[in-house]
């Protein structure tokens, strides 16, 4: 093909090799890539990036497994990130979402990467951003991210998903949960799995009415009589879509292709809507600006020396001045030092 | 700064359904500060390869209590190197009779741990035979 031969080399290097590909994202990992991912930028933004997230014991995994399976079936390729925690107290990790992924085997349009969060400084979404970003210009058609919706990061790095899949079951305990933890406002799509199992009812009953709170026009039974509470003017994104709830049993493939016809609705919706690129602007704008703080700062912290900073910490410890003038400080004299 | 972390696959190829030394090993290598990719039971040496090729892994344990070793080893070893993996350590843990440990050793495997090795001799020769660039 002579389209192959205008590819920069990482570019026609990963999408050759899946060796390439796989010693790549360790680079990644490991922030030795910096050039890499110059010159492999302008070739993405072609895959769907799919997030999926869920408590532990939702069948992630499985349901990553059938949805890859499906996606397959339709001809198209499939890369996975699998994302697990990394241990605060060792560093370690055991990423076990592979067990789950055994059907998956021997299909040379299906990549699976397991990745831990190794919770280092500037935080885990870039790396995994990074990560996305490869595969994507590695031409899958999909790429499925696997998160536990836990905490704080695991909800950004699905924020960093087109289309972000919530994943529940029932008998978890408490289905309240779900809502307090904040993670059904970034459901573009909630799938209930393991729908074969007892509770399954009252976890939709629960998941309806957190839905119905989050929708912009509220409908209330007042009076005896179903009332319409009409939607505030569209400021924001999102306002056409409202987010199904699709039940799937993973393991068996039930409610799978809904789901497929699901995110590629949403996919369409956000194409045809321009909400794709106002988040792509969003996030974009995010990223270069904590970039920027990265850098910001480790340039004042240079200029600031080692010595000079130490020194304010033991001020600070010693209660000799508050935290907030201590910066005040720094920040104005490594001004002063800047200035020629 | 270096963010480099020793990655290891831990399998269990074979039919035999005792995981539980492979699952030690596993949490072990994680309380070490290792990135551990834990595959379960029953993996072919198909799978164990290529799932390591897919995870740039820098180690490949196997463990093997079927008695399989001397059929699954030399197939894992021939499929590593089909796939230019040959810089990937082979470790081996499981019930490897003593005659043959000279000949797995012949053909390339980096380490064997039979029953009631120390968990930190595995840590150790790991570290020892990665060598972090």
């Amino acid at each position: 093909m002579s389209e192959v031969t205008t590819l920069p080399p990482i570019v026609a290097a990963i999408r050759e090799s899946r060796r390439a590909l796989a010693r790549l994202l360790t680079r990644i990992e490991n922030r030795a890539a910096a050039a890499e991912l110059t010159a492999l930028y302008p070739f993405g933004g072609k895959a769907h990036l799919i997030g999926v997230t869920g408590a532990p014991g939702t069948g992630k995994s499985s349901l990553v497994n059938a949805m890859a399976k499906a996606y397959r079936a339709e001809g198209k390729t499939v890369s996975i990130l699998a994302v697990d925690p990394t241990s605060p107290f060792s560093g370690g990790a055991v990423l076990g979402d592979r067990i789950r992924m055994r059907d998956l085997h021997g299909d040379a349009g299906v990549f699976i990467r397991s990745m831990a969060t190794r919770g280092n400084l500037g935080g885990i979404a870039r790396t995994t951003l990074d990560m996305i970003r490869a595969l994507d210009a590695a031409d899958f058609d999909i790429v499925l991210i696997e998160t536990v919706g836990a905490g704080q990061s695991e909800v950004e790095i699905a924020s960093a998903a087109q289309t972000v899949i919530v994943v529940e079951a029932p008998g978890l305990g408490d289905d309240v949960q779900a809502i307090k933890a904040g993670i059904l406002e970034i459901a573009d799509i909630l799938v209930v799995n393991k729908a074969d199992n007892p509770g399954v009812e009252s976890t939709l009953r629960a998941l309806r009415a957190a839905l119905d709170l989050g929708h912009r026009a509220e409908r209330i039974m007042h009076h005896g009589k179903l009332m319409t509470i009409p939607a505030a003017p569209v400021v924001g994104e999102d306002s056409a879509w409202q987010t199904p709830i699709v039940q799937t049993v993973a393991t068996d493939g039930t409610g799978v292709p809904e789901l497929l016809a699901k995110i590629a609705e949403h996919r369409t919706y956000l194409r045809e809507s321009g909400v794709q690129r106002l988040r792509e602007r969003a996030s974009l704008s995010a990223e270069i600006e904590e970039r920027l703080r990265d850098l910001l700062l480790a340039r004042l912290i240079e200029q600031i020396g080692a010595a000079r900073l130490q020194a304010t910490i033991e001020r600070v410890v010693e209660r000799q001045i508050d935290p907030n003038s201590a910066a005040q400080a720094l920040l104005t004299e490594s001004r002063g030092a800047a200035e020629p | 700064m270096s963010e480099r972390k020793i990655r290891v696959l831990v399998a269990k190829p074979g039919l035999d359904g005792h995981d539980r030394g492979a699952k030690v090993v596993a949490r072990a290598l994680r309380d070490a500060g290792m990135e551990v990719i834990y595959t379960g039971l029953r993996q072919t040496p198909e799978m164990i390869v290529e799932a390591a090729l897919q995870e740039d892994v820098d180690v490949i344990g196997l463990s093997i209590l079927s008695g399989a070793h001397m059929a699954l080893v030399p197939r894992i070893l021939e499929l590593m190197k089909a796939h230019d993996l040959s810089d990937v350590k082979l470790v081996l843990g499981g019930i490897v009779p003593d005659e043959d440990i000279p000949v797995l050793q012949q053909m390339g495997v980096s380490g064997i741990f039979g029953p009631g090795s120390d968990t930190q001799a595995i840590i150790d020769h790991i570290r020892k035979v990665v060598s972090l660039e």
